[in-house]
């Protein structure tokens, strides 16, 4: 965890006083709503179909158990006992009442938390994979280089109202679990053939409703020209990006128009002015970031102890748990937990604040105090010791959140869609929830194996439906929902845009289709090992669009 | 639209002249970046301080030459959500070393005078009366800062070595 020092801390409250004056005048009517609305989003504060939903940044996804029990109680006193993890790995209330906001700010703020930049025009909440600092893959820990760039980015005087949102992520593992190339701006860190560690950066990413994967413009950058390149980076897209036409706005235009190319000549012109100057980062400026984090006091364990062993053998429900939920630690003894937030018939990333309460006593029993969350809109206790997985999961079976489906069908991405969001053109949740009642059977969900379900209630992607295995976005036509299924989409190191498989369905259809490209896939795939993805991949949209569509 | 500089609301001593508008005599102007590049010669030989109003779409490296010779350079925000601006401001500060006046003009606000401060912005053409008046109040907002900028701040990275280097030099005494 990186602990926030007097510097971090007075930033914090000095916002709070600034949102509190200007909520005051919006409410003596001294600011209009058109001039209070970039200030509000500028704090996370959305104005929603039925009440203001603010949206609260956790950097990277790191949680301490005492920032988890706040937002629980936050839950509980402002809004209606729940909160909403996103795919930004930032949590959503939606049922604050504007006059309460500063308050309910003043308490985030207490534990160093608030809303800046989780809304508005500016670089957002940096993002990096949720087994930070626990994988056995990565090389170093990407939240140091995060938590540079989460700082050199707050308040910056010059990015707070460029043409759009920008939104970077940092990768250092083999795997990539942040989903990089979806991402404005992304670092992917590599070890090059003199043994230094650097970056690649990618620009360009996003989804929306004209989606691109980012493309590299710096195979390997050194680290300290990280601070000097990202403001590069940002002062070109915030003098060159596109102002005409919000749908046009994003960086991935402006990368996609002038190319590549001529994008990262730009940069290195600019980049040439600043390069030496105050942003370079030397070691010492690194080394004292890293201080600032503290780190688990492992104890000296071997992998596989008897109380783990003989638990498994002993109860058949704890070890189908196991095989799903928990992954290999970087460290021996110790485990990487993910909690589902995705039970049957549940809104996917919803959390009770008991739950959350519950998830903070865990952290401090069996995790050293640490919670992540996941862009999959799942939670994890990241340092588990493999000898409490069992008490571990005996407490989250109590509180529903043991449900061994991480990474099958029903776990679903989902945006809040119509139900809450006024951008949305179709409902979201109900769709997710419908179709983990079909898939309810635990045993046909293993038999299909890994499988990303991915559904956004309108074309701005927040369900990321392009990347998804399959992807369902609602659309709306003549006043009724409908929804476009793509299929062969991917968010990891081989990221990979889904293909449309057809004409859009009703509301009501939507649950058999994907019966119908599940069992499609059954009967496709060469062997129980090949993963529907693999075989959409092989086989091509074809077959499954026969299948959906022959019989609609 | 009152003037804000040193913090307070000023007189403005410069007048804006039009493209056709023939020069007065002496008194500081500001000109169009159209009509600055047509007649630059002319307008650097003339008696009296010269501003630009220089669009936010247009490189600033293109006023490079004649640097030496403003007294002003307007920076324009036709609408606060556009901050074009900002990136030129702080090119012509740091990049460029200007050191003659910065100032904001179009749809300039209160809640973003911290961030136009920073930017190496020292004149503002404020858009409501009531807003340049809480001038001083709104840029004292902030005590932290965490980038380096055109204002010359020290952002918290440095400052938190700073204090450590202080700790450090105090023990060994």
């Amino acid at each position: 965890m990186y602990v926030y020092d007097a510097f971090d801390r007075t930033l914090v409250t000095e916002r709070v006083a600034e949102f509190r004056d200007q909520v005051a005048r919006r409410l003596s009517g001294e600011l209009g709503e058109e001039e209070f609305k970039p200030l509000r989003l500028m704090n996370g504060v959305y104005l929603q179909l039925h009440a203001y939903m603010l949206r609260t940044a956790i950097p990277y996804g790191t949680l301490s158990s005492e920032q988890m029990r706040m937002l629980a109680y936050v839950a509980r006193k402002y809004d209606r006992g729940y909160g909403h993890f996103t795919t930004r790995q930032n949590i959503q209330y939606h049922w604050i009442k504007l006059a309460e906001l500063p308050d309910a700010m003043a308490d985030l703020a207490s534990v160093g938390m608030h809303g800046m930049q989780t809304s508005g025009n500016c670089v957002r909440n940096i993002t990096t994979d949720q087994w930070a600092g626990a994988a056995p893959d990565e090389i170093e820990d990407p939240r140091v280089w995060a938590e540079l760039i989460r700082q050199h980015v707050t308040l910056h005087p010059e990015f707070s109202f460029m043409p759009r949102k920008f939104k970077i992520a940092v990768g250092t593992a083999r795997r990539d679990r942040a989903a990089l190339r979806i991402h404005d701006m992304a670092l992917q860190m590599h070890r090059n053939a003199d043994g230094e560690t650097g970056f690649e950066v990618m620009v360009g990413g996003g989804l929306g409703r004209t989606p691109f994967l980012a493309q590299t413009i710096k195979p390997f950058l050194a680290k300290r020209d990280v601070l000097s390149y990202v403001e590069a980076v940002l002062r070109t897209y915030n003098q060159f990006g596109r102002r005409d036409n919000i749908y046009k706005a994003r960086i991935k235009i402006l990368v996609h128009e002038l190319g590549p190319e001529a994008f990262a000549k730009e940069v290195d012109a600019e980049w040439a002015t600043i390069k030496e100057g105050a942003l370079a980062l030397d070691d010492e400026a690194v080394t004292d970031i890293v201080g600032r984090f503290s780190y688990p006091h492992y104890e000296t364990l071997a992998d596989n102890p008897t109380e783990l062993t003989q638990a498994r053998k002993a109860d058949r429900e704890f070890a189908v748990w196991l095989d799903n939920s928990v992954a290999n630690h970087k460290v021996a003894g110790y485990a990487i937990v993910t909690l589902s937030l995705k039970p049957e018939g549940g809104t996917p990333g919803d959390a009770t604040a008991e739950q959350m309460q519950t998830i903070a006593d865990l952290a401090d029993h069996y995790s050293f105090g640490e919670i992540r969350v996941g862009h999959e809109q799942n939670l994890v206790l990241p340092h588990v010791a493999q000898r409490d997985l069992f008490a571990v999961w005996q407490a989250l079976r109590d509180i529903g959140i043991a449900v061994p489906n991480v990474n099958l069908i029903s776990d679903i991405i989902s945006c809040p869609g119509l139900d809450y969001c006024n951008l949305a053109n179709a409902r979201s949740i109900p769709i997710a929830q419908e179709i983990t009642r079909r898939f309810h059977d635990l045993d046909r969900q293993r038999n299909l194996g890994r499988l990303h379900v991915n559904i956004s209630g309108c074309i701005n992607a927040c369900g990321h439906h392009h990347v998804g295995h399959i992807g369902i976005l609602g659309v709306e036509k003549n006043g009724q929902e409908f929804y476009q299924i793509t299929i062969g989409g991917k968010a990891d190191e081989n990221a990979t845009l889904g293909s449309l498989i057809g004409p859009a369905v009703p509301y009501a259809q939507v649950a058999d289709v994907v019966e119908d490209i599940a069992t499609a896939y059954l009967a496709l795939r060469e062997r129980p090992e090949e993963l529907f993805i693999d075989t959409v991949k092989r086989a091509g949209v074809e077959p499954f669009r026969e299948r959906v569509y022959a019989t609609r | 639209m009152p003037l804000v500089e040193n913090g307070k609301v000023a007189e403005d001593r410069y007048v804006k002249v039009d493209d056709d508008a023939s020069l007065p005599e002496r008194v500081p102007i500001i000109v169009s970046a159209k009509r600055f590049l047509a007649e630059a010669d002319t307008l650097i030989g003339r008696d009296g301080s010269l501003g630009v109003a220089w669009p936010n779409d247009r490189r600033v490296n293109e006023i490079k030459p004649w640097l030496g010779h403003l007294a002003l350079i307007a920076l324009h925000f036709p609408k606060f959500r556009d901050g074009r601006a900002y990136s030129q401001a702080r090119q012509l500060r740091e990049t460029l070393k200007f050191g003659g006046t910065l100032r904001a003009t179009g749809d300039v606000l209160r809640d973003q005078f911290g961030f136009l401060l920073r930017a190496g912005f020292d004149s503002f053409e404020v858009k409501k009366p009531a807003d340049a008046a809480a001038f001083a109040k709104s840029v004292e907002r902030f005590t932290v800062v965490y980038q380096p900028s055109a204002d010359g701040r020290i952002p918290a990275l440095r400052r938190r070595r700073q204090s450590l280097s202080a700790a450090k030099a105090s023990e060994t005494v």
